[in-house]
């Protein structure tokens, strides 16, 4: 994703003869606001050698003289994971409708040691202290997830780094990395090429085991090219994960007009195809959020859906002090909607949170294995239950529950019952 | 003469022992399936299976799955003539093969060949779903027509799905 004089562009994995992976060409679309999209011709297709078995994941990276160029995997004829060069044909297109592929591609191949099928989705490049471009690029020794790193003049020919940017054992392939950099003071999102005291940087992997996207936060250092986590026990692929429910192959990008990063993933389908099929269409890309580092904490980023998302709301219909009692269930009359952005507030008995006893077993709580919203504890769960039908026959718990230990401390968990 | 008879010899032990590795393979990898029987008798139905890495013995599978597939579409006409009065059911199992054959098992297929194998798994898993659809659609039908089909169906892609999961 980018923006670029204006426009924001949207590049994805396209299969235009399948409501299933295959046939990889990379669709196409524009938007104004992140939320309302038009449909573009395909920009690339698998038409030479080095992309004939697809034209995978790329990045753009807008150079300094606000060239755009784009580095992305193509799997070979004989399906050999490599990297190509590609940009506008006319960058006074704002739409950058048109692309070309450079003519001396593929421009880098798997290096020794790296299997010719973990070798794939190059990331947005940023400047080095010594004023070349570098990038990593994902992949995996034996179970380690590694990211590699790239540095070069002119994305035509490349120098990989000793080392890597970073490693994680057992956590299998490094799909979609992603490396940006957040601010530990300021609010807005910052270029991808910053640094400094008062910088933090992600590591963003998705891991190909388990289909999730993970991250972490740590330090990098410009001159070495590698970077370490704040905290090794979160470290990539161990620790936190954007998103709990189905986000994957997610990438962020810096918006230099609204001076925001943004990410942005993709929901996979949970149809079978056979519906896939009948409805002519499968999965979808979730609703573009910003991520600014979370000051109150500091071992995690706060996400939110880009304030566009507004212009999809019709109406709005407000219930203030609504009070639910312990065991029971409040109705609330919503008028039918194909969507709806709930926002909700709890406020909890300050008497109860201070008399009721801790115990080790809130200590122990956990969204997965703690019976779900109907294991009714001391303080939780409460929440709301939606695509709830009226007879309660099938319904959705979307909950807090706050565990106090015999210590006194609380903790709160937020979960989604699917069972 | 004496050295030319220990050549022979030598070279008969060395095939032997390239086979019995080749075999291990095929057995280790099906012990890890949920149907080690199903899972050996496919495998070595197939003359390349001996020589087959991972990948290879993936799309063993996926084809042997192609195969039921196929077979199963040319039932629903047959089923079709004899009870009509199945047809509503049957055009959904001609939709569910006809999602595995158009899309599921090029998916696995490529994926297989591609380095990419959770693509493969996603087909596989898809391909079990399918079965329990079609075989869904008959309700409380006293005799369904399908099931055999069905449940071979199932279990083969769940022994699949299983196999391509080593490659993630």
């Amino acid at each position: 994703p980018l923006i670029y004089k204006g426009w924001y562009h949207f590049f994805y994995q396209y299969n235009p003869y399948g409501a299933v992976w295959g046939n990889i060409v990379w669709g196409h679309a524009v938007s104004k606001d992140l939320i309302h999209w038009r449909h573009l011709p395909i920009a690339m297709v698998p038409d030479n050698w080095y992309d004939i078995n697809g034209v995978w994941t790329g990045s753009a990276t807008i150079l300094e003289d606000g060239q755009l160029i784009m580095l992305y995997t193509g799997s070979t004829n004989e399906s050999v994971q490599v990297q190509n060069l590609a940009y506008p044909s006319d960058l006074s297109d704002p739409l950058l409708v048109d692309w070309v592929k450079y003519p001396g591609n593929p421009v880098l191949g798997p290096p020794p040691g790296i299997a010719p099928q973990d070798f794939r989705d190059p990331t947005t490049a940023w400047l080095t202290p010594e004023g070349k471009w570098r990038f990593t690029i994902g992949s995996q020794i034996n179970k380690t997830g590694i990211s590699l790193v790239y540095d070069t003049k002119d994305f035509k020919t490349f120098e990989l780094l000793n080392g890597a940017l970073h490693r994680v054992a057992g956590t299998g392939m490094w799909e979609c990395v992603d490396f940006y950099p957040v601010s530990k003071v300021v609010e807005n999102g910052l270029d991808t090429s910053d640094n400094g005291p008062e910088v933090k940087h992600i590591v963003k992997t998705s891991l190909d085991d388990d289909r999730n996207d993970y991250y972490a936060i740590g330090t990098y250092d410009g001159e070495s090219g590698s970077w370490i986590p704040d905290d090794p026990t979160i470290d990539v692929g161990i620790g936190l994960r954007y998103d709990y429910g189905y986000f994957y192959a997610s990438k962020s990008f810096y918006d230099q007009e609204k001076k925001r990063r943004v990410l942005w993933g993709w929901i996979k389908e949970t149809d079978n195809e056979k519906t896939d099929i009948q409805k002519g269409w499968a999965s979808v890309q979730a609703i573009p959020r910003t991520i600014v580092f979370d000051k109150k904490t500091g071992s995690n980023i706060v996400q939110w859906p880009v304030e566009e998302i507004k212009r999809l709301r019709m109406n709005k219909n407000v219930f203030e002090k609504v009070e639910a009692k312990p065991g029971s269930i409040v109705y609330i009359d919503v008028p039918s909607a194909s969507q709806v952005d709930i926002v909700v507030e709890f406020e909890l008995d300050e008497e109860a949170l201070k008399s009721i006893n801790g115990t080790d077993d809130d200590e122990a709580y956990s969204c997965m294995t703690s019976g779900g919203a109907a294991e009714r504890g001391a303080l939780g769960p409460f929440g709301l239950l939606i695509h709830t039908h009226k007879s309660l026959t099938e319904q959705t718990p979307v909950y807090f529950y706050i565990s106090k230990d015999t210590q006194g401390n609380f903790k709160t968990f937020f979960c989604a019952d699917h069972s | 003469m004496n050295s030319g008879a220990v050549i022979i010899l030598t070279i008969l032990y060395m095939h032997g022992v390239a086979e019995l590795k080749a075999e291990t393979l095929i057995e280790s990898t099906c012990r890890n399936t949920p149907n080690y029987q199903l899972c050996i008798s496919i495998l070595r139905a197939s003359p390349h299976s001996g020589t087959a890495d991972m990948a290879g013995l993936g799309l063993i599978l996926v084809d042997a799955i192609k195969a039921k597939t196929e077979a199963a579409l040319l039932a629903i006409d047959e089923v079709k003539q004899l009870h009509p009065e199945l047809t509503q059911a049957l055009e959904e199992c001609r939709r569910t093969y006809n999602a595995v054959l158009k899309a599921d098992i090029p998916e696995a297929v490529a994926g297989l060949k591609k380095g990419v194998p959770k693509f493969a798994e996603s087909g596989m898993v898809d391909t079990a779903w399918e079965a329990d659809i079609c075989e869904g659609s008959f309700g409380s039908v006293a005799q369904p027509p399908l099931s055999g089909v069905n449940k071979d169906l199932h279990d083969l892609a769940e022994v699949a799905a299983s196999v391509i999961r080593n490659l993630l």
